[in-house]
């Protein structure tokens, strides 16, 4: 790598940037989430998607120890970054001449072309986008030539205004009640931060960021590593005593909108905790999964409901063993015929029940009992000494409580035999059965118990909205939870909250992604498996697998290499 | 050791109970419909319609059923985001030419030159699909464990769904048919939808050429060889990647005349369109054995078949409300007896034993 004279890395970059900027285009991306403003009047999330393509063409437009002279890599940078506005530009002048592009492609509207070129016109906007991308392209470049100690307080900074701003609808929502409406004012602009509080928070997150690497964190490693056992153990416990705490009272902080939001979260994340068992721990990938979601919502609809549909007509709390009783009993009868099943076939043959129970659902054969596509109303509420649970407040704790038990249940099992022989099935099947593992109840065991959950989930989700139809259960669903598992990180309980949180509640709280969010689902997907298979939040003994394949590939190469040598 | 006989007996016991339900279910369905005259009675012009629908959209199962086969043949993954190749074609050649030939008026004076127009752009679109999905989401994970393409495929699937979404809108595209194929034909005194016709006539060819291709071209001789074994025939001299890459292609264009194909037979698109008939495709090719292309073929058409005869027959005969509307139920009870019962299908060799 010694020739940096030529500029085909820079080329291929910008090319390549180029036509993600303007796919992002073409598909409505930048004119939808242009609504949602991250500093008012400078930056919406659309441009940041936009212009985000030049700044990452500049960073890959060259790499150190190519030995690219400062002056080259800013020029690579520009010709990256110019590159990338081309494909927008020719998308721009296209519909200039030709308006009816939009019969074709939906989304290449007037308001896309006023975005990308900055409301000027074709010819000034043009050469406006041309030139923001080529210096972006410089900014991209011009990075990796800063030292280290000043590159992450910029990276922290930025990322701090920027996850602020994106959030600010949020925080405005959650401070409204407390903060003095001039502070408010000053600080949020009609929609996002204003620029005063955007540099603030840049200054304040940066210059943290570099005291941090300079002084608090030797500090912070002396007095750990000073502490005695006990008083660390002590503070673990406070810590772990301070998040309970934190979490009880979250819905009085957050109001009823974002308590809502929880609520969905939370569905999820008990979903999330029994497929981790099941995917997560013992590597059985299970696409099927919200069939045992929907036979939960559905044995509690029909049991506690008011309408003809009824039958039983019992209350939540009798009902719902019974839900869950269904879903995992089943969790059992689908597990059997798949027991011999691997890998793939078994994701295959899963997500085909998963459709059987979709169809079977609306089809007229069971409309008499379960009510087809009118779905099932009134289902019953939970109701405890006379205190019946409507709000979502009321369900935050409900679904807490079922999270709390998924998650004692899902760490009980990890740690004991079961949990053991579950991990050793998804290294090898063939070997754990040598070892005299029994597969049969292992794999029933994985289905019964992530059923269970997925069944709970969706007793209590039926409850919550007091009205089922089919149309909720579908595949999406399934994919959703699998998706969060896998980028929360595989067989990590913290990785299915944060999954949660990243992959369900940002969505649900910036409405513009709704129509998005399965592409970036699938691009995360892609994503995680390439650049970091373990997750989010890795559980230590699948970050320490993935890592030991890696040394024994290339131990491995090596020795292939020595061989042929 | 008496513990796991009792095990293996159980589960033994379970499926054979389950084989014999499924059955008498079929058995005695067939019986009561044609015998005992439960449900709608059909002429026998009737039955010949839902056969015939059967092998056309059994055909079109098996061209999308050997992007599957040609695929797992080779790399032993199932390649979850074939369906999208199948819909990306389907979908980009419906907006960008047919929708234009047909209203400039050329598709009904030069219907053969426009079909073949709008094919090629569908199959363009389907391989460029096929060739970047391959690139990015499958090549670099080559020796990473099973699952993990398979997640990656799961991920493709659903972002060139919602990619076309977003370029091409969530409304229903209607296909224009070409009107010297609409209506019906009549053959040795027997009706035919000319469009059904004209599926199973490209099928037959497309099937014809690639079995020549894989066979006789050293291209061909390329992908069976690197399908016997990767490491030996790149020390043979063959390009691995390239020829990998080359099957996805074959598979994608075979999944983009489907595509069009599709559009002739129902009329529209969509960008989920994709979805289903790539699960079912999938059947047919577990069904036929998956990585055998006779068998991808002989799986696709039992498949449609089965689900055309299937509802009126044994379904209707059981005294189910609506029978149609289990169509897809009777495809994936195939797709998990074929898996649970036969899984190296019907004229496969024991490929799903054969571990990669």
């Amino acid at each position: 790598m010694a020739q940096p004279s030529t500029f085909n890395k820079a080329v291929r970059i910008g090319l390549i940037t180029g036509v993600v900027a303007l796919s992002v285009s073409a598909i409505g991306m930048v004119e939808t989430f242009d609504v949602r403003d991250i500093i008012t009047g400078v930056l919406t999330l659309g441009q940041l998607l936009l212009f985000s393509t030049a700044l990452i063409a500049g960073y890959f437009s060259w790499q150190k120890g190519e030995g690219v002279s400062p002056a080259g890599a800013v020029l690579r940078g520009l010709v990256a970054g110019l590159l990338t506005a081309v494909p927008p530009i020719l998308l721009v002048i296209v519909a200039n001449l030709w308006p009816d592009i939009r019969n074709s492609f939906v989304n290449v509207s007037a308001s896309l072309i006023d975005i990308l070129t900055f409301d000027q016109g074709m010819v000034t906007g043009s050469l406006i986008l041309l030139a923001v991308m080529g210096v972006l392209g410089i900014i991209g470049a011009a990075f990796d030539l800063l030292p280290g100690r000043v590159q992450k307080p910029l990276l922290y900074g930025f990322l701090a205004m920027l996850g602020i701003g994106l959030l600010s609808e949020i925080l405005l929502l959650i401070l409204r009640p407390y903060t003095p409406r001039a502070l408010l004012n000053f600080l949020f602009g009609a929609k996002g931060i204003t620029p005063i509080t955007a540099v603030i928070i840049f200054i304040v997150a940066a210059g943290f960021s570099a005291w941090w690497d300079v002084q608090g964190k030797n500090a912070a490693e002396r007095r750990r590593v000073n502490r005695s056992p006990s008083t660390a153990k002590q503070l673990r416990r406070l810590n772990i005593g301070l998040l309970i705490a934190f979490i009880l009272i979250l819905p009085l902080i957050m109001g009823t909108y974002l308590t809502e939001v929880a609520d969905i979260v939370g569905t999820f994340i008990l979903m999330g905790l029994g497929l981790n068992i099941v995917v997560g721990f013992a590597g059985l990938l299970d696409l099927g999964y919200v069939a045992f979601f929907a036979i939960g919502a559905y044995v509690m609809g029909l049991l506690t409901t008011q309408s003809d549909l009824g039958i039983g007509g019992i209350s939540f709390w009798a009902a719902l063993p019974f839900s869950v009783l269904a879903a995992t009993l089943a969790g059992i009868i689908l597990g059997v015929p798949v027991l011999r099943m691997r890998g793939d076939y078994l994701a295959i043959v899963t997500l085909g029940f998963g459709e059987i129970i979709r169809v079977l659902v609306v089809s007229d054969l069971l409309k008499p009992y379960i009510g087809g596509a009118q779905g099932i109303l009134q289902i019953g509420k939970p109701e405890v000494l006379g205190f019946v649970f409507v709000q979502p407040e009321h369900y935050y704790y409900l679904i807490l409580a079922g999270c709390l038990l998924a998650v004692f249940v899902s760490w009980r099992f990890r740690d004991a035999r079961l949990g053991r022989r579950w991990m050793a099935l998804r290294e090898d099947e063939d070997v754990a059965e040598a070892m005299g593992i029994r597969l049969v109840s292992t794999k029933l065991m994985a289905f019964a118990t992530g059923a269970a959950f997925s069944g709970l989930a969706g007793a209590i989700f039926a409850s919550r909205l007091s009205s089922i139809f089919p149309h909720s259960f579908n595949l999406l669903i399934s994919i959703n939870v699998l998706s969060l598992i896998i980028v929360g990180g595989l067989g990590s309980l913290p990785g299915v909250v944060v999954g949660a949180l990243v992959l369900v509640g940002l969505p649900e709280m910036l409405r513009e992604f709704a129509e998005y969010r399965l592409l970036l689902y699938g691009a995360l997907l892609i994503v995680t498996m390439l650049l970091r298979p373990e997750g989010l939040w890795p559980s230590p003994v699948r970050r320490r697998e993935l890592h030991e394949a890696d040394l024994e590939r290339e131990s491995d190469e090596a020795e292939e290499v020595h061989s042929m040598a | 050791m008496s513990q796991r006989f009792k095990e293996i007996d159980f589960i033994g016991v379970f499926l054979w109970v389950f084989r014999a339900v499924i059955i008498v279910l079929v058995v005695y369905g067939t019986v009561a419909k044609l015998f005992l005259g439960v449900g709608n009675t059909y002429t026998a012009e009737t039955w010949l319609d839902f056969f015939v629908s059967g092998l056309s959209q059994g055909s079109l199962y098996a061209l999308i059923a050997l992007g599957y086969t040609m695929v797992y043949g080779i790399l032993f993954m199932i390649n979850f985001a074939h369906g999208e190749f199948f819909m990306s074609g389907a979908i980009t050649s419906t907006v960008l030419v047919a929708t234009f030939l047909s209203a400039s008026g050329f598709l009904d004076a030069q219907p053969i030159v426009s079909l073949l127009m709008i094919t090629a752009v569908a199959i363009i679109t389907s391989i460029s699909v096929a060739l970047l999905t391959e690139r990015i989401a499958y090549r670099p994970l080559r020796r990473a464990p099973r699952l993990v393409p398979l997640i990656t495929a799961i991920g493709a699937s659903f972002f060139w769904q919602y990619f076309f979404r977003g370029l091409f809108g969530s409304a229903l595209i209607p296909f224009p048919v070409p009107e010297v194929l609409q209506g019906r034909w009549t053959i040795f005194g027997l009706e035919f939808l000319r469009t059904r016709l004209v599926v199973m006539v490209t099928t037959v060819f497309a099937l014809v050429f690639l079995y020549l291709f894989i066979q006789r071209t050293k291209t061909g001789k390329a992908i069976r060889a690197v399908a016997e074994d990767k490491d030996v025939a790149a020390l043979m001299g063959i390009n691995v990647d390239r020829t990998i890459s080359i099957t996805f292609a074959i598979g994608a264009a075979m999944a983009g005349i489907a595509g069009v194909l599709w559009g002739l037979v129902f009329r529209q698109v969509h960008f989920y369109m994709g979805f289903v008939p790539g699960i079912k495709a999938f059947t047919a090719a577990v069904f036929g054995g998956i990585g055998s292309i006779p068998g991808a073929a002989l799986g696709g058409l039992l498949l449609g078949v089965i689900e055309a005869v299937g509802p009126p027959l044994f379904l209707e005969g059981l005294g189910i409300a609506g029978a149609h509307q289990l169509k897809d139920v009777i495809a994936f009870t195939m797709l998990v007896l074929v898996l649970i019962f036969r899984p190296q299908g019907l004229i496969g060799e024991k490929l799903a034993e054969k571990k990669a």
